[in-house]
């Protein structure tokens, strides 16, 4: 317990507090008092909140690493420039592109992009539904006087209704349940590929790349339960559907900051990586003294300097220039160079 | 990464760039390995083609400190209990670039529209399974060769296996050993 408190990160653990405080006040404010939230939800909400808790607090050790905060900083550096409605936009481009549709994945494989899209997909969806419901933001209530309309209201204030019976509620009350089938069918196509591929099975493990996809799995099926239960077993065991459903639900939860689902709060970092190298496009290329070709941008060349030196390397040759002004090939043929010197003063080529 | 796998630590992986005559079998050997889906991860090509014939190829040397690693904001790079550095996990890498560019040595690849760095890691569907990795197999000159240092020694009796170099004044170690004339502790670079 006490290494605990030694190795405790402050930063982030003021930080994590502060969010996870935030998101207690905001459960306050949009269920107006607890008067919206449905007791019932009570452990997800917790769940979320210590979610909310871990997350933030890895996130922030994760953006104190020399080479996030590099990132991080430039990239907030060329958001909020002069050219904001340019990187802006940009972002909103990738937003769509990479993390809602995951393109990049396509790349790697189409029937890995597919697989991941319905899985990405039916989580995003499953969590837009479920987060504001757990923590009382949405609720339903009968129009006054009647018994057949709803009201959908967000924070106390009326949002829209609908007819009870009718598609849209069909679909408000029933988005959990199609949400679901997505999940199952990319997880399957996921799991797929980790029986088949015998590149993946040879790195893959159990805890990183097999037990989310079970519990993902676990999560769905449990949920499709507790319809199945109120609508042909008339909720005779909805207790045991409901325990097991909030189960598996607040593993992944409480497991989110820590194993393979944290990729998903890491990969908006691919959008700050898209902007480093726009703009450093814009402010010029590095060539390589080799090949005498470019090879990246100067900016990050420089920045590499940098941050090689805080993680420990310092690359800098006796010339004053740097290994790293090479590009990969110039540094290949160095590395050639040096062999081929070191074996002729030998006297000897083989041998 | 599974830690119950039949990799044999009393082999070692030890490249010699003067024997490669640059006839590209390794670069087609190494696409069949199932851990770089099929991509070639071997670098294989001439050193300054103006002025001479000389090739050179390189294989990842698996670093005890990976620069690649060090230099990941996205923590993508691991290296295993065998002191193998894997490619880039994919669920993680965010295709920044920094690892192709800091590894002293030039081996990281990035794929561009797929945003993903690749790099070789040791064949390690083959090697984890106590088989040699495909490059090594096919190298007709054993420019790569995967072995025990007996075999290695008994081979190449005026060479010797060097695993650090320098960078400058920046030492680095690696798993991978490079065939050096007997006597020699280490290779400077520049």
């Amino acid at each position: 317990m006490l290494k605990l408190f030694q190795t405790l990160n402050r930063v982030a653990f003021i930080k994590a507090t502060i969010a996870a405080l935030a998101v207690v006040i905001l459960v306050f404010i949009g269920s107006r008092n607890l008067q919206n939230f449905d007791a019932a939800l009570i452990a997800y909400l917790f769940g979320t909140i210590f979610a909310v808790f871990g997350i933030a607090y890895r996130y922030s050790v994760w953006l104190q690493r020399p080479p996030t905060r590099l990132y991080w900083r430039r990239s907030m550096q060329f958001l909020f420039s002069k050219d904001f409605i340019t990187y802006a936009s940009r972002s909103v481009y990738l937003l769509f592109r990479n993390i809602l549709f995951q393109r990049f994945i396509a790349y790697r494989s189409r029937t890995r992009w597919w697989g991941h899209f319905l899985l990405a997909t039916g989580c995003l969806l499953s969590f837009a539904i479920t987060v504001p419901l757990t923590f009382g933001w949405i609720h339903f209530t009968l129009e006054p006087g009647s018994y057949e309309i709803y009201n959908a209201n967000f924070f106390g204030f009326k949002v829209g209704s609908f007819e009870l019976g009718g598609l849209i509620s069909i679909l408000a009350f029933k988005a959990l349940f199609l949400t679901s089938f997505p999940v199952i069918i990319g997880a399957v196509i996921m799991m797929k590929r980790r029986v088949k591929d015998g590149g993946v099975i040879a790195t893959q493990s159990l805890e990183g790349d097999w037990l989310p996809l079970v519990l993902l799995i676990a999560i769905s099926v449990t949920g499709l339960g507790i319809g199945y239960d109120y609508t042909f077993l008339d909720g005779r065991t909805h207790q045991f559907m409901a325990v097991t459903h909030a189960i598996t639900v607040i593993l992944f939860l409480i497991w989110m900051p820590f194993g393979k689902f944290f990729h998903i709060f890491q990969r908006l970092a691919q959008l700050g990586a898209n902007l480093y190298k726009i703009e450093g496009k814009k402010r010029g290329m590095a060539v390589c003294p080799h090949t005498k070709e470019e090879f990246a941008t100067q900016t990050h060349i420089n920045d590499l300097k940098r941050v090689t030196k805080e993680v420990g390397f310092d690359f800098t040759l006796a010339d004053g220039s740097s290994h790293l002004d090479l590009s990969p090939e110039g540094k290949r043929s160095a590395l050639a160079k040096a062999h081929f010197e070191a074996r002729q003063a030998s006297g000897k080529f083989f041998g | 990464m599974p830690s119950s796998t039949k990799y044999d630590q009393q082999m070692g992986f030890f490249i010699d760039m003067q024997r490669c005559i640059g006839c590209h079998a390794c670069e087609m050997a190494c696409a069949e390995c199932e851990t770089n889906g099929q991509e070639s991860m071997i670098h294989i090509h001439y050193v300054e083609r103006a002025v001479s014939t000389q090739t050179t190829v390189q294989v990842c040397m698996h670093c005890e400190d990976p620069a690649c690693a060090n230099v990941c904001p996205a923590d993508a790079i691991s290296k295993d209990e065998f002191g193998v550095v894997h490619t880039a996990e994919t669920s993680r890498c965010i295709g920044c670039s920094n690892c192709v560019l800091a590894c002293p040595f030039g081996v990281p690849q990035k794929q561009e529209k797929a945003e993903l760095m690749m790099k070789c890691n040791m064949c390690y569907d083959r090697t984890s399974a106590g088989k040699k990795p495909m490059c090594a197999t096919v190298c007709p000159s054993q420019a790569l060769f995967y072995g025990t240092r007996e075999e290695i020694e008994k081979k190449r009796p005026d060479s010797v296996p060097v695993d650090t170099f320098f960078f400058g004044e920046q030492e680095v170690k690696t798993k991978v050993k490079i065939m050096m004339p007997k006597g020699s502790n280490y290779l400077k670079v520049q």
